[in-house]
């Protein structure tokens, strides 16, 4: 199958006062059409900012892609205009967010808010597009459309707040969505439900997701392809149920070990020891070497890449690099 | 709604009878009157006048008689202009007005475009230009720049008029009359614009950061809207919203009228009328205006409450 969204080596760097935090760096990541591909993390591991670099919101002037390619459809979306970029974004590529009580306007009706893209991008007449939300509405699972269109959004709450954002970013049929954390600031039960509601969309019109996540639990339910990042780079990637039964790098297994079990009720739940590094003071090492169990010399002072394992999954890890073996 | 109203309008009642109380203490209580400043009387003769004028009473006394007869919409006579306030105040109140109508909607209008301008473009030369001058012109005082616009356009170049509402002697009537006032008050209105200018572009500038950083801009971009509706649609409403607050307190201001820049434009305004009635201690005519003042000031916050609820769906009353 053809890559839908096809990112190579993107560095998206931001400089502070203390110095060029590198939030990305040396990201590379396929969507195929119609496949679900999950990037997991901790907080701060720069997923986000790689959602953010596709679709040309990194907020400058600190922040700025620096390097790499983001082709989507053929076309590359790092050298097109301003004013091309806004027709891609949500027309080809749609976006949700983790919080749905502020990511909608508070003085704008529903309705207009999701009447904005279609007139926009499919040059709807407001007539037209108005019954279009409808229908929307309608899609996403909530009743009573019509008085919903005329609510503001305090009104309603949070998990009809993410169905109205995704009725927005489904509006103009998307070939991708992107999803930041969609269910994180929701009750269990809406999670499920939203979860649900992505898939019966992506299932019916053919759209691929590029989820984004720090919940196993979600990876497991949506992703075909899941992306494990750690401090701006891709420590492993692979087939989602070859990853989850045979992870290979340590973070992975680590984060694995982490998520609690059901009926398994244990009295302190694994975690990885230490922190993340602060991202100004990275050298040249292996980002997690400090927080490993299997940590070696080389680790400290090279860092690994991205190496094929077997099974179409891939780390960078020095414990799977003959390389390493040698040095030791 | 309605229950709001009414407790809101008895709240003000309230307010306004402590402040007629308080207005009118203060003026009575000040040492000396109209009469005691006028040295040509004899002392019997002063006595005799103050009981004429019935300031010989008792205080509450005459508090009562003056809130009673303010109630009814009599606010008394003008000691040294023997008319009635109110009829004073109707010669002198709409001159004040048409200057501060005019520099209040030019100072919001160029401080909410410079403002968002500023806020968009943070940081930028743009930003930084429009910063600094506005830091100057905050810094300077009043009288300063007014005789300084008045020494350049007046004095030097003679474009415009230094002073007055109307050239002395005219008697130009109609579309004539017009242009003469208009040219009169250019000046006036530049000095006031200026001078108000600063905190609200200041004001706007940072609500229109604040509002630019939020999660529905995001949303709005991400949507792909054109930046034009992202900014005028999405973010300008948003930080405009705290801003109502301060159009209840421009009430007083567009009627209050300025001291300082009707005493340097020699403006016929009721700026000008307080500070002449205070150096004659015309007592009747101060407390009228200062209980003006307070009804205005009453109600623009109501008006702004009541603007919130128009103009913010989260508002309830």
């Amino acid at each position: 199958m053809k890559d839908l969204l096809h990112i190579e080596q993107l560095k998206t760097h931001f400089s502070t006062e203390a110095g060029t935090v590198r939030a990305v760096d040396g990201v590379s990541l396929h969507v195929r059409a119609g496949e679900t591909v999950c990037i997991v993390g901790e907080s701060g591991c720069g997923k986000s900012i790689t959602a953010m670099s596709v679709m040309g919101l990194v907020e400058g002037p600190s922040g700025k892609v620096v390097g790499g390619a983001i082709e989507f459809d053929g076309r590359d979306l790092l050298a097109m205009k301003a004013n091309e970029l806004r027709t891609v974004r949500g027309n080809d590529i749609a976006m949700i967010f983790q919080e749905p009580m502020s990511s909608l306007n508070p003085v704008l009706k529903i309705g207009e808010q999701i009447v904005e893209p279609l007139m926009e991008h499919r040059k709807l007449s407001r007539k037209e597009a108005r019954a279009r939300a409808i229908d929307l509405i309608t899609l996403v699972g909530i009743s009573r459309p019509e008085q919903i269109m005329d609510s503001y959004p305090h009104e309603l709450s949070g998990g009809m707040l993410q169905r109205v954002m995704i009725a927005i970013a489904v509006s103009c049929n998307p070939k991708l969505l992107i999803a930041d954390e969609p269910t994180t600031a929701l009750d269990v039960t809406i999670q499920a439900q939203i979860l649900d509601l992505l898939r019966s969309l992506k299932d019916e019109g053919g759209m691929s997701i590029l989820l984004i996540t720090h919940d196993l639990g979600v990876v497991a339910e949506m992703a075909d392809y899941v992306v494990v990042m750690y401090s701006g780079k891709v420590v492993e990637e692979g087939e989602v149920v070859e990853l989850f039964n045979n992870p290979k790098h340590p973070y992975t297994q680590g984060l694995l070990k982490s998520k609690p079990i059901i009926n398994q009720r244990k009295d302190t739940l694994y975690s990885i020891p230490g922190q993340v590094p602060n991202p100004l003071e990275l050298t040249e090492s292996c980002y997690f070497h400090d927080r490993c169990q299997h940590c070696m010399e080389i680790c400290r002072t090279r860092e690994p890449k991205l190496k094929d394992v077997g099974q179409g999954q891939k780390t960078a890890c020095w414990l799977y690099e003959e390389e390493a073996l040698a040095h030791v | 709604m309605s229950t709001y109203l009414i407790r809101r309008l008895s709240y003000m009642i309230l307010i306004l009878l402590a402040a007629s109380f308080l207005i009118f203490s203060l003026y009575a209580l000040t040492p000396g009157d109209f009469i005691s400043g006028n040295i040509k009387l004899t002392p019997e003769r002063k006595a005799e006048l103050r009981e004429i004028y019935g300031l010989s009473k008792p205080l509450m006394e005459r508090y009562l008689t003056w809130m009673g007869n303010a109630l009814h919409g009599d606010f008394g006579y003008s000691l040294a202009q023997q008319k009635p306030v109110l009829t004073i105040f109707n010669e002198y109140i709409w001159n004040s007005f048409l200057l501060a109508v005019v520099s209040t909607f030019l100072t919001w209008f160029i401080a909410v475009v410079i403002g968002v301008i500023a806020a968009y473009k943070q940081y930028s030369w743009f930003d930084t230009i429009v910063m600094l001058v506005i830091f100057g012109a905050m810094s300077i005082p009043s009288f300063f720049i007014g005789l300084f616009l008045i020494k350049i356009f007046a004095v030097d170049f003679h474009w415009l008029p230094p002073g007055g509402m109307t050239t002395t002697g005219s008697n130009a009537t109609g579309w004539a009359y017009a242009l003469e006032v208009i040219r009169h008050m250019t000046l006036p209105v530049a000095v006031m614009t200026l001078l108000g200018l600063g905190s609200l572009t200041r004001y706007f500038r940072s609500n229109m950061i604040d509002v630019l950083k939020q999660d529905y801009i995001r949303t709005a971009r991400a949507k792909g809207l054109t930046e034009r509706k992202v900014l005028f649609t999405h973010a300008l409403r948003n930080a405009l919203l705290p801003a109502i607050t301060l159009v209840g307190f421009e009430l007083p201001a567009l009627f209050g009228g300025s001291l300082i820049i009707e005493s340097i434009f020699n403006w016929p305004g009721i700026g000008q009328l307080y500070m002449k009635s205070f150096g004659l201690r015309d007592y009747p005519l101060l407390m009228g205006f200062t209980m003006f003042l307070a009804v205005l000031t009453v109600i623009g916050t109501l008006l702004s409450d009541i603007l919130y609820r128009v103009a913010d769906p989260r508002v309830k009353l």
